[in-house]
């Protein structure tokens, strides 16, 4: 193997001298007093090798010796990772030992002693490609698959497999012939470069299947779907933190993976504390169970702040090659750019705008381009849905990250400062907002066979009433509230009734928190049926007096368990209070 | 800092800019103290043989023939009981005319505490400045700073918080600090009789600006040392982080850096992270809290600085002088806790959040009809007695001179929703309605 010499050293850029060839991105190992600190090459001049240093190099010296690895950074993909806690690294932070973090301390990220059931799918004789399913096993009653390595080059024949039986990660459970002859002995470790993107499937397709998350401004208005992608950007404070736990915990996703990338310690502690206590709503097992959480906080290593996201999808990718459902999640993808400028800015590359890498957008877009909804080999579907949290500089939407980001997802959720001040949460700006996913005809197709064949056309009226009463609400602040008719109020009333009953969700109430798709339902179209009604009035403040009752009456119905005695009794008291005012003439037509 | 035996003495200094000095030396490690000529420098740059040194108190009068010593350790603090009650340099040397500490040497600037070790935090921090406690409970283990204008109170709002918090010890770390400001801290520590629990590191506006960045460092090691080794919940003061930043930005631009933002260096997010994420509640029961000040100009959020603070700290609170009642108040829009959900409603009695959220939504209504006022509209009945409402929710909530415990200032609320709207009006779940509304 090649080895080196540190000649220089800035911060945790590193350059060695090196004797022997060295590629891009691969990994070495710089060692400091008993000390091994990690390093990517990052730059190649000739016999000068520009690394980044995944930790503190204090007390490194020139000189100091360094030894290649011959690999670029890779993670061990098997059974056992659910419910474990990594740094960016797949370090198992769990393992570690003492209260702080240790420089060059490395952990193994899978257990070698735990035994797995396995099952085989296949038999002596079959042929068989690289990522085919060669058996299952049972993690966290998750359907896991042990496949044929992901590297193995054209049609294997299977020599033998395994019985049905227990058996550790490294026993070998299978035997591989390849075109070549040669014996393949497969275990249940795979090993993938995280800066490559898998591509063991037969095809990607376009997403078409509702993603349900139980929060209404997103399933409601602006649906993301399975496979897809969406990016969440938004100012300090405006809950995007709050509005990202809410979708982890809710989503009917099989895996949820969180890269915790560059944030706050504390709000990984949440997760921590209180997933292994939290029922999934949607299998009743305990959330920790699908989970896996990488955690690469804002006083880690930047470098390895970076490495994070990559580690994160890659895990990804493993589970879809499964034919699961992956709900991937990164808070927050600005920070993770905020570590290629500093990386940028070490080794004097030209800087982009705001001295970002000019090449962010394609490392972005790239990266957005992993997630996605697949037929695999074997014609099973698997997916990844990605969302990422953008933290905008000062709030403003334009700037490189968020920009960049916009080319390539397909949801946007805007989280607005004006609607935090006021505490409309979700803060999510419903005339900014979009979703792309309405205007595919697979998914337009999918929702009227799920939900019902109007349903489309109720958001989008949804969001035609918050457009005009934004335009009305502008027009009283000028002309006064005499200074426009009734009807203008009603109208107006009628946006707020929308925004207060089926935007707005108390992420901290308990039955608020989740809404079913089937409630989601019913209170649009509890909703909308008031909107669509005619009301008579004297003068504004009876309109003001009318909707802020109701408004009040529908919240109450949103705080009970759906289908209770509180929850009829609310709905009565609705239906017959808004019975008080409705003009019965035009609206029964 | 004497020089011992055997050490290797450099006399050739290369190139000295304004902060640091290049010259060649071997066997030097990255982040190793150096003296020149008594003057205390640190690696910040290693290329081959040529070593530079950011020197922090500047480089005037360093001629090129200076004595270069390098110390072969990072910059260290001795950490004992014979901290507390001491007034230090951001060296940690004492000012106070006492003796040096005793004590085991550790490094500052230390390793960060593994995440799945932390626990969450729990504990109410009470205040007594409702603007705080009601609207954005502070918990220990938290970190939050003042966004204040440099006119505003915030060091005596900080001080008032120090002393009606019940914690073990105080540590003040003071950058770029008028000399007046710090005398005004040590007298309202020694009046309250509370200097046993007082640590000061304290860099003023008279010493040379680069040592400030030792301050935030000294600071948390010291913190840790009594949260670690004696379980202590232990709050850290630091003011002004802008003034911090500023010396970050001077350093980065005498290295020729690209600058990013306002001027700040690319990696201010990194930099200023590392300092906040100190903060933390250990299984073992102690704690470090930190309350920070970030300056801003002219109210301005989104320079780099308090922007990039936003998104490391868990929230904010916002100082605004309210010309209605003509007293200082913490800004219950722009104010923000993250982790009072940790406490609201669970230390606190159960209706703190909805009672917290109505009033802030009232006063936001309240808000607009004073725009609406101001245009010359007339205003309604709900208009004006949101108006009301708000001047008396300013005055015997927000202003920063209130003193109440968290009961007292729910009773308070209820008492003012009570007084001028309709239970219809304030959107409260009706359980709370029942039991607490005031007939």
């Amino acid at each position: 193997m090649t080895k080196g010499k540190v000649s220089g050293i800035i911060a945790n850029m590193v350059t060695l001298t090196v004797d022997g060839p060295v590629s891009q991105n691969e990994i070495c190992y710089i060692l400091l007093g008993g000390q091994r600190l990690m390093a990517e090459v990052i730059k190649v001049v000739g016999a000068k090798v520009y690394v980044q240093v995944f930790e503190s190099t204090r007390g490194l010296k020139v000189g100091a010796e360094a030894e290649f690895t011959g690999h670029m950074l890779e993670v061990q993909l098997a059974p056992g990772m659910l419910s474990k806690n990594y740094d960016g690294l797949q370090n198992d932070l769990d393992k570690m030992e003492g209260v702080f973090l240790k420089r060059g301390q490395y952990t193994e990220p899978l257990d070698a002693d735990r035994e797995w059931h396995f099952e085989p799918l296949v038999k002596a004789g079959d042929k068989v490609k690289a990522s085919d399913w060669l058996g299952k096993v049972e993690e966290n009653f998750q359907p896991l698959k042990i496949m044929v390595p992901f590297q193995q080059q054209g049609t294997c024949t299977v020599k033998s497999i395994a019985a049905e039986g227990d058996y550790t990660i490294r026993d070998v459970i299978a035997v591989l012939i390849d075109e070549q002859g040669n014996e393949v002995k497969v275990d249940m470790v795979q090993h993938w470069p995280v800066k490559i993107a898998m591509t063991n499937y037969k095809e990607k397709v376009r997403p078409f299947k509702l993603l349900e998350t139980g929060v209404r401004t997103i399933d409601t208005i602006n649906p993301i779907v399975e496979g897809g992608t969406g990016f969440i950007p938004g100012p300090f404070g405006t809950g995007k933190t709050v509005l990202q736990h809410a979708i982890s915990k809710q989503a009917a996703a099989d895996i949820v993976i969180m890269a915790a990338c560059g944030e706050r310690a504390n709000e990984v502690v949440e997760i921590f504390t209180e997933y292994p206590e939290l029922a999934d709503p949607h299998t009743g097992r305990k959330l920790m169970e699908r989970t896996i959480i990488i955690a690469n906080t804002s006083n880690m290593p930047v470098a390895a702040r970076e490495a994070s996201v990559y580690t994160a999808m890659t895990m990804a990718e493993y589970y879809r090659a499964m034919g699961l459902r992956v709900l991937l999640m990164a808070d927050s993808t600005s920070r993770w750019a905020q570590a290629l400028r500093e990386m940028s800015n070490r080794m004097e590359e030209l800087p982009g705008p705001d001295a970002f890498p000019m090449d962010i957008s394609a490392i972005i877009s790239n990266f957005y381009g992993r997630a996605g909804y697949v037929t695999l080999g074997n014609g099973e579907k698997g997916s990844i849905t990605f969302i990422g949290t953008v933290s905008p500089a000062g709030g403003n939407l334009k700037e490189p990250v968020t920009e960049n980001t916009k080319k390539v997802a397909r949801c946007f959720y805007a989280l607005e400062q004006e609607r935090a001040d006021k505490k409309r949460y979700p803060a999510v700006n419903p005339i900014d907002s979009y979703s792309k996913y309405l205007e595919y005809p697979e998914f337009q197709e999918y929702i009227a066979q799920h939900i019902n064949a109007d349903w489309l056309d109720k958001v989008n009226e949804v969001k035609t009433r918050m457009l005009r009463g934004k335009e009305i609400a502008e027009q009283i602040n000028i002309l006064g509230d005499d200074g426009v008719p009734v009807e203008y109020h009603v109208t107006f009333w009628k946006s707020e009734l929308l925004d207060y009953v089926v935007l707005q969700q108390d992420a901290f109430d308990e039955v608020d928190a989740l809404c079913p798709m089937e409630r989601q339902e019913e209170i649009l179209n509890m909703v909308m049926d008031i909107c669509r009604a005619e009301f008579s009035f004297e003068n504004f403040l009876e309109v003001m007096d009318f909707f802020k009752k109701v408004i009040n009456i529908c919240k109450q119905v949103n705080y009970c368990v759906y289908k209770s005695e509180d929850y009829y009794k609310y709905r009565h008291e609705l239906d017959a209070f808004v019975a008080t005012r409705k003009q019965t003439s035009g609206n029964d037509k | 800092m004497a020089t011992t035996a055997f050490q290797k003495i450099y006399t050739k200094i290369s190139q000295i800019t304004k902060a640091t000095c290049s010259l060649k030396a071997t066997g030097v490690g990255y982040d190793e103290l150096a003296t020149i000529d008594g003057k205390l420098a640190q690696v910040v740059k290693i290329d081959g043989d040529n070593v530079t040194l950011q020197v922090f108190e500047g480089t005037g009068g360093i001629p090129t023939n200076a004595e270069v010593v390098f110390l072969g350790k990072a910059p260290t603090l001795k950490v004992s009981d014979q901290l507390a009650g001491r007034f230090f340099d951001a060296y940690g040397n004492p000012i106070d005319g006492g003796p040096q500490i005793e004590g085991r040497e550790v490094e500052i600037g230390g390793p960060s505490v593994n995440p799945v070790r932390r626990k969450q935090p729990s504990e109410l921090i009470a205040t007594g400045i409702a603007g705080i406690d009601l609207n954005n409970t502070l918990v220990s283990g938290q970190k939050i700073p003042f966004f204040a204008d440099p006119d505003q109170p915030f060091n005596q709002v900080m001080a008032n918080v120090a002393l009606r918090a019940k914690t073990d010890k105080i540590i003040l770390g003071g950058m770029g600090m008028t000399n007046d400001d710090y005398l005004y801290f040590k007298n309202v520590f020694s009046n309250a009789g509370a200097l046993d629990r007082i640590i000061s590191f304290v860099n003023t506006t008279e010493n040379p600006p680069v040592e400030r960045l030792l301050v935030p460092d000294m600071a948390l090691t010291a913190a840790e040392y009594f949260a670690v080794e004696k379980n202590e919940m232990v709050l850290v003061l630091l003011t002004d982080m802008t003034s911090y930043a500023d010396a970050l930005a001077i350093v980065s631009n005498r290295m020729d850096q690209i600058p990013s933002k306002d001027s700040m260096p690319g990696s201010l997010y990194s930099d200023l992270a590392k300092i906040y994420e100190k903060a933390v509640q250990f299984p073992t029961g102690g704690s470090i809290t930190i309350i920070a000040v970030t300056t801003l100009s002219g109210g301005d959020i989104t320079h780099a600085v308090p922007d990039n603070t936003g998104y490391i700290t868990e929230g904010q609170l916002f100082l605004r002088r309210d010309s209605d009642i003509g007293k200082v108040i913490v800004d219950p829009f722009r104010s923000l806790s993250r982790l009072k959900q940790l406490v609201a409603g669970k230390k606190t009695r159960k209706d703190h959040s909805q009672v917290m959220n109505a009033a802030v939504r009232l006063y936001a209504d309240a808000a607009n009809a004073k725009t609406k006022m101001e245009n010359g509209f007339d205003l309604t009945d709900y208009d004006e007695r949101t108006l009301n409402f708000a001047r008396d929710y300013s005055d015997k909530l927000l202003a920063i001179d209130v003193n109440l415990n968290t009961t007292e200032m729910l009773d308070t609320t209820w008492g003012l929703f009570s007084k001028y709207f309709k239970p219809e009006e304030v959107n409260i779940k009706k359980e709370f309605v029942e039991t607490y509304w005031k007939d």
